[in-house]
């Protein structure tokens, strides 16, 4: 059966100043979604929130994951759940290489104890490191990539198809891509979106948070939302992305009495 | 055990079967021993004239765990009683030759036959006494470790309470010589062990390799219960010789009741190399004067540091790179991780004297705080006497970073597993100069260890 992410009436303030102001919006497995923003509208507050960042303050509302009240638990526990975030700015981990924590990372997900981990909890040596080429391999990330620290020093477009790499390897059932596609030129965009449309499928549900519709030409959602001041003020199909690439923001904001 | 004490009776007792000239030099260590103040109860603080002093604090905070401090609680071993056998754990297969030590007293040594071949001389340093004196006589605390250190740019001399009290009381520890062109590929194995309450370990390392030797010492200095308080006031002293190529490691285990005192300084001569790995993870306050002297042209000096202190422990490291000859370079790199409310103070220089052109140094400490209230001090300094030389020095504390935390815990990390990866990073551009893998792996478990 199909999980879902539903998020109903929430809100969420950031040092004591609300971004998010009843926000509503549900996510199925297998389905992808866009949301869709100008800046400062809490594209990237909604992203940590539903992560769980300590410092991203949920005020009320709700976030249910099949069926468990998602905002009760640590950002570790949301991850096993089937959660996963794609950050904007993912963070440098010095002297840590991608290899080495992407083994700890998908053994946690997975659960201690499955089948075929070792003794110290992790997924044997040889089975990840089949996985990961494969992935690598699927992905055309060089495999470099691996021995290399994880986002240190890495280019814009390299941090973000890390991040798909992550994505693939930890096989969330729903992903939440916070502005993907930003800071990349035009060929890191189809690089990027190109990988991640390999891994669209029926088990994965992608909520692509963006301000601009370059990354959906390669990830076609079949649900779009505008969100503007917090809250979510308009949902349809393919067409809204036309519309605002037509017309910008402006005309919702009037339509909706918001000011820029 | 029976007890000794720190008096000159004692002294004359512990001296009475040694070599006249090494009576007379204890007996001066202690005349000095007698005559210097302890540190923290004086105004006129000999050992704040160790680095660039830039803060009073870092002394105030030295001297304030100073307190409670008495040398007469411990109590150096009385040479000749009977002594306890003990597992020598270091295995034949992979040592060229290995010695333990508890509690002051040689228990075990053993060479293999390469070290015969080779004409390499390992023993305790009693018996080195007594089968190399004049080896010890040219070379022990009279060219590196001495009463009086005076830097080579003449207005400086530090004298050291603990290092007197080390030159008169001094008892145990090793002498290694590597003659010249003896080249050995596997290491050398020390341990020192510190087992009974109120002990004071006075052990003495001395390595001297030839020209054209290479040698790899690995020294564990540890104890065998975790709360038998100690004192530990040691000497280390390295002779890379001309061309020599020697790597020493000293990893401290000391448990958290040991006030360990040290001074460390290794001479590095013509196109020598040294890489000096420390990693400090015992003691309850530890003062530590560590020096490299590059006294040839185009010697070289590595020094690496790791350590990783918690509860109350306090770690206080003062650090020297003089370069006195033109063509040599020398990089260290100290990463400290400081957990609950241990402080650390590191005070680093380098210096370069008039005839040291073309010097190539680099320094730099990092502190990585993981609580509130863990503090570090760091002050890196230079003094330069030479042009065209290229120094670099930096220094950085900072605390464990939130959104690193969070997002390895958004990959499914607990809080404990982001934590260790993050310092196990933070090590590791140390950790990937270490050559020997054994050493990287022993480090590495004494540090997940310090995090459970």
């Amino acid at each position: 059966m199909s999980k879902d992410l539903t998020i109903r009436d929430l809100h969420i303030s950031v040092q004591g100043k609300p971004i998010i102001k009843g926000l509503n919006l549900s996510v199925q497995q297998g389905e992808i979604h866009a949301l869709m923003g100008p800046n400062g509208s809490g594209k990237s507050t909604l992203a940590k929130g539903l992560m769980g960042h300590p410092l991203y303050e949920v005020d009320s509302g709700e976030v249910i994951f099949d069926g468990i009240d998602v905002l009760e638990l640590e950002p570790n526990e949301r991850a096993k759940l089937g959660l996963f975030l794609a950050f904007q700015y993912p963070t440098a981990i010095p002297g840590v290489s991608l290899a080495n924590f992407l083994r700890l990372a998908v053994s946690a997900v997975r659960g201690k104890g499955a089948n075929g981990s070792e003794k110290d909890g992790l997924i044997p040596m040889r089975e990840f490191r089949r996985e990961l080429r494969e992935k690598m391999q699927q992905l055309g990330v060089d495999d470099s990539f691996a021995r290399r620290y994880l986002n240190d020093g890495f280019s814009g477009g390299e941090m973000k198809r890390a991040e798909i790499l992550q994505l693939a390897m930890l096989e969330p059932k729903i992903a939440i891509l916070d502005e993907t596609d930003s800071g990349l030129d035009i060929d890191a965009v189809r690089i990027v979106g190109e990988s991640i449309s390999q891994l669209i499928g029926p088990d994965l549900g992608v909520l692509i948070i963006t301000h601009y519709p370059r990354l959906l030409d390669y990830i076609r959602p079949q649900f779009v939302h505008i969100l503007l001041d917090g809250r979510v003020v308009e949902s349809g199909g393919w067409e809204l992305t036309q519309v605002l690439e037509a017309e910008g923001y402006d005309p919702i904001r009037e339509k909706h009495g918001i000011a820029e | 055990m029976q007890k000794g004490d720190f008096s000159k009776e004692f002294l004359q007792k512990i001296a009475a079967a040694e070599p006249q000239w090494m009576r007379e030099k204890r007996l001066e260590a202690y005349a000095l021993y007698e005559s210097l103040p302890m540190p923290h109860t004086t105004k006129d603080d000999v050992w704040r004239r160790t680095v660039d002093m830039r803060t009073q604090d870092y002394w105030r905070r030295t001297r304030r765990y100073l307190r409670g401090f008495a040398v007469e609680n411990y109590h150096p071993s009385v040479p000749n009683g009977a002594v306890s056998s003990e597992d020598v754990d270091y295995s034949e297969a992979e040592t060229a030759g290995g010695l333990v030590q508890v509690d002051g007293r040689c228990q075990h040594t053993s060479g293999s036959e390469i070290l015969k071949e080779k004409g390499v001389y390992f023993a305790d340093i009693h018996t080195a006494l007594q089968e190399q004196p004049e080896l010890l006589r040219t070379y022990f605390m009279n060219k590196a470790v001495t009463l009086e250190t005076v830097l080579k740019s003449g207005n400086i001399a530090q004298r050291n309470k603990f290092d007197a009290l080390h030159g008169a009381f001094w008892q145990g520890g090793y002498l290694l010589h590597v003659p010249k062109g003896a080249r050995l590929e596997v290491p050398l194995h020390v341990y020192i062990k510190m087992s009974e309450a109120e002990q004071a370990d006075l052990s003495h390392t001395l390595i001297i390799a030839e020209e054209g030797s290479q040698v790899v010492v690995l020294e564990d200095n540890l104890s065998t219960t975790p709360d038998a308080s100690g004192l530990h006031s040691g000497a280390v002293e390295i002779f890379a010789g001309q061309n020599a190529n020697v790597t020493y490691v000293q990893a401290q285990r000391w448990n958290r009741q040991i006030w360990n005192f040290a001074s460390h300084r290794a001479m590095v001569a013509r196109d020598a190399h040294l890489c000096w790995v420390t990693a400090t993870f015992g003691g309850r306050l530890n003062k530590i004067n560590q020096a490299v002297v590059l006294e040839g042209a185009g010697g070289n000096a590595k020094m690496l540091g790791i350590a990783f202190t918690d509860a109350r422990q306090h770690l206080d490291v003062s650090t020297a790179q003089e370069h006195v000859s033109p063509h040599t370079s020398s990089d260290l790199l100290y990463r400290t991780v400081l957990k609950d409310r241990a402080q650390s103070a590191w005070g680093g220089n380098i210096y370069v004297y008039p005839a040291a052109n073309h010097t190539d140094a680099y320094q730099k400490n990092d502190n990585l705080l993981l609580s509130e209230r863990a503090h570090a001090d760091t002050l890196p300094g230079l003094e330069i006497q030479a042009h065209e030389v290229r120094c670099t020095h930096g220094a950085t504390a900072g605390k464990i970073d939130a959104e690193q935390i969070f997002y390895l815990m958004s990959r499914g990390l607990l809080y404990t597993e982001a934590e260790k990866l993050i310092v196990e990073g933070f090590f590791e551009p140390v950790m990937e100069r270490i050559p020997l893998k054994s050493v990287r792996e022993e480090l590495s478990t004494s540090i997940t260890r310090k995090l459970e």
